[in-house]
């Protein structure tokens, strides 16, 4: 295979991305030095750690979450214990949608074709898909390593750590290299190369759940299961760092050898013939709009099934976790309003899956701009389609989708919760309208999305920023101790705190009514403005 | 109601560029109109106009006897659309696509007509959006467009990405379409295509139309080609008005000359004894030349074809 020009091709893939790139290194050094730091405060001793370590390991749920924790000795061996179950998934992520990004979604989009015309090698692009992989796993896994040793962690643990992660971006960005040898469209190569993270994990989480012995081994099968059991500052198994590696090269050749075997633009595996006719639901434009967000709306609502189904399963450990620290007691009495810590944390639960509904809204929303700058709103338009009815269509996704989500996420937490509690009902009726009463804070994301696409739609991508900077106020505002006026300018503060406290039901008409003027505004400036 | 679209003082400015600029456009119910310019002169912004995507500065435009912005659903039900670009949607179909855009006008496709045109232009129902090239995601938007029963087409560059097989397809459906009294407008800067399908032409330039009516009408306003073999060498060109790029090599002789003037010509050449003559029309492509030079260069570089 020819690798010509890999170096030109790799620069310019990190020029393209360089923003993306450095938004995801950011967010993952920061989890990552921001679990070392926030360990470092609220379990300062050793028997603080030893009851953290007690409560995590005799709660199932929050092994399948983070695994469970090998060592309280320090804090090093406590922020890798945190960090290898999420951040290599999250760094493995990373490496698979920059390893399609620039090899398979190129080619489809016919970009390839004209490099490949150049003095590119035919192995080239795939070759500085990886490297951009590498790098950017490099720099995640050195910096964790280089700030953990600086900080004072053993150095031959800060190593393994390191290596761990990198491995992790290594091996899946392998599986990346076979994934798009397989499928014709980058979003398709995404899908394989998520599914099959997606079940690492669940191996992984499956396997801590169940314990050492017996379903436990299934651990083994899975590469973030390696990364786990490396054990950095413990046993710093090298030899699953480099069992890591080594599966991303073979599935790397593997990824070379599918590539000399297929031609430009064609996939191992076949695109399915979809109907040659229309079935009779897609006939108008709300049709259209369920027929384009249906299968994210089902895939969210799974997800939020699973979200809320752990964030209940894991409330019954949660008091003696809390009660572990002073300090986390305080942050979730204040985020979730109760002195009662089991109520205070699923409120808190609450509000978290409605800033991740927030982020579903703001998506759906944006999906008219989509629609719009694609080209692909005018054939519409031009249909006898009533802009209102067109924008309607979409609407109704970040207006109800949200509410499905929020209703799942509230039922689930509620089965989970009466699971361990051993009160389904009681606990379903509990949560599933805690979580209802989050969507007209979800709804305000919506509406200023709608009211700058309406008003100002070169600007509609500043709901991303202005979706960022409430979460971020909500979401660590009250861990930073921040005044009260500053956590009053994100809807999620004005929501009452289900379960725990009152309900009131006027800041939620209140949330209601701006939504609607929000988007009343925005769906007037759509009437009057120019298309595209 | 004899006016399908009838433009006048179309203005249209975005930010500091000024896309339409006065621009005038008539069509007649039941012609096939072309509607001629380079890249950037205003065809898709004056067809987004008639569409009422967007709304004009100044100028007066009425559709089909309505008011493209006011009544801009009305009528998009009496029309159907072929835009430049034709983008799909990742998960339908192309046969989804075809029906989803009749329904949305509220005529569902003929079955029989649908299948006959999938059959001409050998499209694929059953690919998704995606995996189509530019001329097959083309060929979608035209299925759509001609199994419609709308009184109007407005095609945008209609067969860009198309095959030449697939062009020819694609004009015996236009010349159906008018032969079924619909009237089309067809934008384009293929002029060949123009020439073949077109009772009439607007040129447009700059966002300012430059020349409208037929194609014997423009060509009266320019020159033929002569190419004659004479028995002696010919006297008294100089003095002939309207004669341009002279070529005169013995008896030999190849010039262009003003149509209106074309008489006097022949009458010096007869003159000289003529051997053998070949005249030709201007093709398209020498009108549009003309108008698209820049006006200063059009006397000196009218260009000499074959």
């Amino acid at each position: 295979m020819n690798l010509t020009g890999t170096g030109p091709l790799l620069r310019f893939a990190l020029r393209r991305d360089r923003i993306m790139l450095a938004c995801w290194i950011y967010a993952l050094l920061a989890s990552v030095i921001g679990t070392a730091v926030s360990f470092r405060s609220l379990y300062p001793t050793a028997s603080s750690r030893e009851q953290l370590a007690a409560s995590i390991n005799d709660n199932g749920s929050l092994r399948a979450l983070y695994g469970a924790v090998y060592d309280t000795g320090s804090i090093g061996a406590l922020t890798a214990w945190r960090i290898l179950g999420l951040g290599g998934l999250l760094l493995g992520l990373l490496c698979i949608l920059l390893v399609t990004r620039h090899t398979r979604a190129e080619e489809e989009a016919g970009r390839l074709e004209l490099l490949g015309a150049g003095a590119i090698g035919r192995g080239a692009p795939l070759a500085a898909g990886i490297g951009a992989a590498l790098t950017a796993s490099t720099v995640v896994g050195v910096v964790t390593a280089v700030y953990l040793a600086a900080s004072g962690e053993q150095l031959d643990g800060s190593l393994a750590f390191g290596a761990a992660l990198f491995g992790c971006g290594v091996c899946f960005a392998g599986v990346a290299a076979i994934a798009v040898q397989l499928a014709e469209t980058g979003r398709a190569a995404n899908g394989i190369g998520g599914a099959v993270l997606g079940l690492a994990f669940l191996l992984r989480a499956a396997g801590d759940a169940a314990g050492s012995g017996g379903p436990g081994r299934l651990v083994w099968l899975s590469p973030l299961g390696w990364a786990e059991r490396v054990r950095p500052y413990h046993d710093n198994a090298w030899w699953l760092v480099a069992l890591l590696l080594a599966a991303g090269a073979a599935q790397t050749v593997v990824g070379y050898r599918l590539a000399g075997r297929r031609d430009l633009g064609g996939g191992l595996l076949p695109q399915r013939p979809g109907p040659g006719a229309a079935a009779a639901s897609l006939r108008s434009a709300l049709g259209l709009a369920w027929r384009l967000q249906r299968g994210s709306l089902i895939g969210w609502t799974v997800g939020f099934a699973i979200g809320g189904a752990l964030l209940g399963g894991i409330s019954k450990g949660v008091d003696q976790l809390v009660s572990s620290s002073s300090n986390v007691q305080q942050i979730v009495q204040r985020m979730g309003g109760s002195s009662q810590v089991t109520d205070a944390y699923l409120a808190t639960a609450m509000n978290l899956l409605a800033m991740v509904a927030a982020v579903y809204a703001v998506q759906t929303a944006l999906r008219l701009r989509g629609e719009e700058t694609s080209g692909r709103a005018e054939p519409v338009l031009a249909s006898g389609v009533r802009r209102l009815a067109w924008a309607g269509g979409h609407l109704v996704f970040p207006l109800l989708g949200s509410a499905v989500l929020l209703l799942a996420g509230g039922l689930t937490a509620g089965l989970g919760a009466g699971v361990v509690f051993g009160d389904v009902p009681g606990w379903s009726v509990k949560l599933m309208p805690a979580g209802l009463i989050q969507l007209p804070a979800v709804w305000v994301f919506a509406a200023v999305t709608v009211a700058l696409f309406g008003l100002r739609p070169q600007w509609t991508g500043a709901a991303w920023g202005v979706l960022g900077v409430l979460l971020f106020i909500a979401y660590l505002g009250p861990a930073l101790n921040a005044g009260q006026w500053l956590l009053d300018l994100t809807p999620f503060t004005h929501v009452p705190k289900l379960p725990g406290s009152a309900f009131h039901a006027a800041p939620l008409l209140w949330l209601t009514l701006l939504s609607a003027v929000l988007a009343g505004a925005g769906l007037a400036g759509l009437r009057r403005r120019d298309i595209g | 109601m004899t006016t399908a679209i009838d433009v006048s003082g179309l203005v249209k400015t975005f930010g500091r560029t000024r896309a339409l600029d006065g621009l005038d456009l008539g069509v007649a119910q039941g012609e096939v109109h072309g509607f001629l310019g380079p890249n950037g002169a205003g065809k898709s912004t004056t067809i987004r106009v008639l569409l009422g995507l967007i709304r004009a500065d100044a100028g007066r435009a009425a559709l089909l006897g309505g008011d493209p912005w006011r009544d801009s659903v009305a009528l998009h039900r009496r029309l159907a659309y072929v835009p430049g670009d034709v983008t799909l949607w990742r998960g339908l179909t192309g046969g989804e696509v075809i029906d989803l855009l009749g329904r949305l006008r509220g005529n569902g496709a003929d079955r029989g007509r649908r299948a006959e045109l999938l059959e001409r232009f050998e499209l694929d129902p059953t690919k998704k959006g995606q995996t189509y090239s530019k001329g097959n995601r083309q060929k979608v938007a035209l299925v759509a467009a001609f199994c419609s029963d709308a009184e109007l087409l407005i095609l945008d560059e209609p067969t860009s990405g198309l095959d030449p097989l697939m062009e020819e397809v694609f004009r015996a459906c236009v010349a159906e379409e008018r032969d079924r009294g619909r009237t089309v407008l067809l934008s384009s800067h293929i002029l060949s295509e123009v020439e073949a399908l077109c009772d009439r032409v607007s040129i447009i330039r700059a966002g300012r139309t430059v020349e409208t009516g037929t194609l014997s009408e423009l060509r009266h306003l320019t020159r033929t080609s002569v190419a004659a073999e004479l028995a002696a060498p010919p006297t008294g060109l100089d003095a002939l008005p309207g004669l341009h790029d002279v070529e005169l090599h013995g008896t030999t002789l190849r010039c262009q000359v003003d149509t209106d003037h074309l008489d006097a010509l022949l009458r010096t050449l007869t003159a000289a004894g003529v051997r053998s003559l070949t005249s030709r029309p201007p093709t398209l492509e020498e009108l549009f030349l003309r108008h698209y030079e820049p006006e200063s260069a059009t006397a000196a570089t009218a260009e000499v074809v074959e």
